[in-house]
């Protein structure tokens, strides 16, 4: 062959010519302390979350008082140091209430992040791979996300009895079309990829494909997803318990706090005020996380899809 | 020559084209019409025609990256086009594959060893873990890479170095044939030379035969043995390099040649700029793709479709063309003789 070069290179000789300044050493600081430095959202919203799940795992031992004893002789006390945060009208302890209250909103907003993320996962693999498949489940998934959340949290609220297991089964059916959305987009593209059709030429069988190449390039994307969906699953739960439709309001919740608050909004409005507070900071510091999240793992990913 | 590595005969892929309500198909698109060729062993086959003519299209067909419309494709003597997935499976690692994009084309998410393992425990090669790492050194080695950069991730290098690597992946399956769709097009000047000349040292020291996929023509000069020329789903030229370079055979390799540009301060050459866009491929034209901008185009390209034949006054043999123009005598044909050898020149100069 002419002009091209013949002889292979001596045996010592094992680096190419570009090799001379290969990777230099990574100067950004290494480590936790370093990564949160360069993502100030993710340390400020996973200390506030931190701080949430904190509250809520400890709110026995942080409360003051039980959250649902009553007190009629003292009831709607304006917040002092013996009542934080007032007492409500059947006088029970605001501030223990609210503390009680985030348990429910995070096990809510977790649980309809993980189970939604997961059932959504396994959907949007399969319209992604199979195609029949496909135009079946995302016709149905059209249908569904053509109905506002809410009003479909309420309906299936409204089939069941009230409890957090079933508010929970509720908002995670209503947020299931949005994660298999994104889960077929990211697979649809990802099929596409030339490192897959690579992996098809060396043999990989299509289980392996899913699991090497299609799966963990999904992870990143669904992460971030799951935390806007975990924000807004918090706030569903507050509107569902707000009108009634959700947690039973034996278990104080913010949603059902600010609920029975409402009718001395006007007199007394701390009652309303501090769970507002406590859920408004908690979806924010979700969502900051998410935001970091979609930042640091990968700037190119749409918020939704 | 014996029995060629690669025998492609009549290749088609059609694509459907799904519209309306209940996604019917309305049309196809002929990315493929119709193509053969054949590449012997150790041979460099270059694919050469511009964007959207079908030539990675002709790759991927015959990667069986999805399943063909029509034709027969033989690897070493085995049928492929219509061989079921669980069949071939073993017989792919008999040809490998190197993509355009060096970015897209290794997973983010897995370790260069990973990437280089995947062939080689796919197709069984490694008797034991120690020759896997030996397996893996050596590849690392044949790329020129340094050994100790197996362990990192694929976003830790350069778009030459993440070409190396995509490079060691398709020879860990010990193929017998690469085909490098656009592999160095991609890559800037200096980065391009280097993979080039690193894929020619393989192919000496590997015997590797290359289908050369690429639209740049200066490259395909200084690499390949013959060249097929592909236009609008179809091959309109087939020849040795020199035959083809020297004087070509077809009007649009003719056009496609005069767009190279001259390394030579001051030196012009004839342009010849083709009128209007490449047709669609939805609705191809009828008789000749090319009459509808070919300079030289008559009656007869109009209405019948001309075939591959061997020309009569080329340079070297085993030069074929698809063109009416080699039917009329010599003095009414433009391509006859060595016109186009004032077109050559490229970086030979």
């Amino acid at each position: 062959m002419d002009g091209g070069r013949t002889a292979p290179l001596p045996p010592g000789v094992n680096v190419a010519p570009e090799m001379g300044d290969i990777m230099p050493p990574v100067k950004a600081k290494k480590g936790f302390i370093g990564f949160l430095r360069r993502n100030p959202t993710i340390a400020i919203g996973g200390f506030l979350v931190l701080l949430m799940v904190f509250v809520a795992v400890f709110a026995p031992y942080l409360a003051h008082r039980d959250p649902t004893a009553l007190a009629p002789a003292l009831r709607t006390r304006e917040p002092s140091a013996q009542f934080w945060f007032g007492t409500d009208m059947l006088g029970r302890d605001v501030y223990s209430r609210v503390l009680h209250g985030a348990r429910v909103s995070l096990t809510v907003g977790f649980s309809v992040a993980f189970c939604a993320s997961v059932i959504g996962l396994a959907i949007g693999l399969v319209s992604g791979f199979i195609r029949l498949a496909d135009s079946i489940i995302m016709r149905f998934m059209d249908g569904m996300m053509s109905i506002p959340p809410i009003l479909l949290a309420i309906a299936l609220m409204a089939l069941t009895r009230g409890s957090v297991g079933n508010v929970v089964l509720a908002i995670t059916i209503a947020e299931i079309p949005r994660v298999s959305r994104l889960v077929r987009g990211v697979v649809l593209s990802l099929r596409e990829q030339p490192y897959v059709d690579a992996a098809v030429a060396s043999g990989t069988r299509t289980p392996m494909i899913i699991l090497r190449h299609i799966l963990p390039n999904t992870l990143a994307p669904l992460t971030v997803q799951a935390t806007y969906i975990c924000a807004s699953a918090m706030i569903t739960e507050a509107i569902l318990s707000f009108i009634g439709a959700g947690t039973p309001p034996i278990i104080p919740s913010w949603g059902n706090i600010m609920a029975e608050g409402r009718a001395l909004w006007q007199v007394k409005p701390y009652i309303v005020f501090f769970p507002a507070v406590f859920l408004s900071i908690t979806v924010l510091a979700v969502n900051l996380l998410g935001d970091g999240l979609r930042d640091a793992l990968d700037p190119r990913m749409a918020k939704r899809l | 020559m014996s029995q060629p590595l690669l025998q492609v005969n009549d290749l088609k892929k059609h694509f459907p084209i799904k519209a309306g309500f209940l996604g019917g198909t309305t049309g196809y698109v002929y990315a493929v019409d119709g193509v053969s060729f054949d590449i012997a062993k150790g041979e460099t086959l270059s694919l050469v025609g511009e964007s959207g003519c079908g030539k990675s299209t002709v790759g991927k067909a015959l990667l069986r990256l999805f399943p063909l419309t029509a034709g027969q494709v033989v690897l070493g003597g085995d049928r492929i086009d219509d061989m079921p997935n669980g069949t071939l499976r073993p017989l792919r690692r008999k040809m490998q594959v190197v993509f355009q994009d060096p970015f897209s084309s290794l997973n983010p998410r897995m370790r260069v060893r990973d990437i280089l393992a995947e062939p080689i425990r796919n197709f069984g090669l490694a008797k034991d873990a120690a020759d896997l790492e030996k397996r893996l050194e050596g590849l690392m080695d044949k790329v020129r890479l340094p050994r100790d950069a197996i362990n990192r991730w694929p976003h830790e290098f350069s778009g030459g170095q993440r070409q190396r690597i995509g490079i060691a992946r398709a020879l860990a399956g010990e193929p017998d044939l690469i085909i490098c769709d656009e592999a160095v097009s991609a890559l800037d000047v200096s980065v391009k030379a280097q993979i080039v000349n690193l894929l020619q040292d393989l192919q000496t020291e590997l015997g590797l035969a290359m289908l050369f996929i690429s639209h740049d023509l200066a490259i395909v000069e200084h690499m390949t043995h013959r060249v097929a020329v592909m236009y609008l789903g179809k091959i309109v030229e087939v020849a040795p390099k020199r035959s083809l370079f020297g004087a070509p055979k077809h009007p649009y390799t003719e056009a496609l040649l005069s767009a190279v540009p001259v390394p030579m301060p001051g030196a012009a050459r004839e342009r010849i700029i083709l009128k209007g866009d490449v047709p669609s491929p939805i609705n191809p034209p009828k008789g000749c793709r090319f009459h509808t901008r070919c300079p030289y185009a008559f009656d007869r390209c109009r209405t019948e479709e001309p075939q591959l034949r061997p020309v009569a006054d080329a340079l070297e043999g085993g030069h074929i063309a698809a063109c009416h123009l080699h039917d009329r005598p010599a003095g009414e044909n433009p391509l006859s003789g060595a016109k186009g050898a004032q077109l050559l020149a490229v970086g030979s100069a």
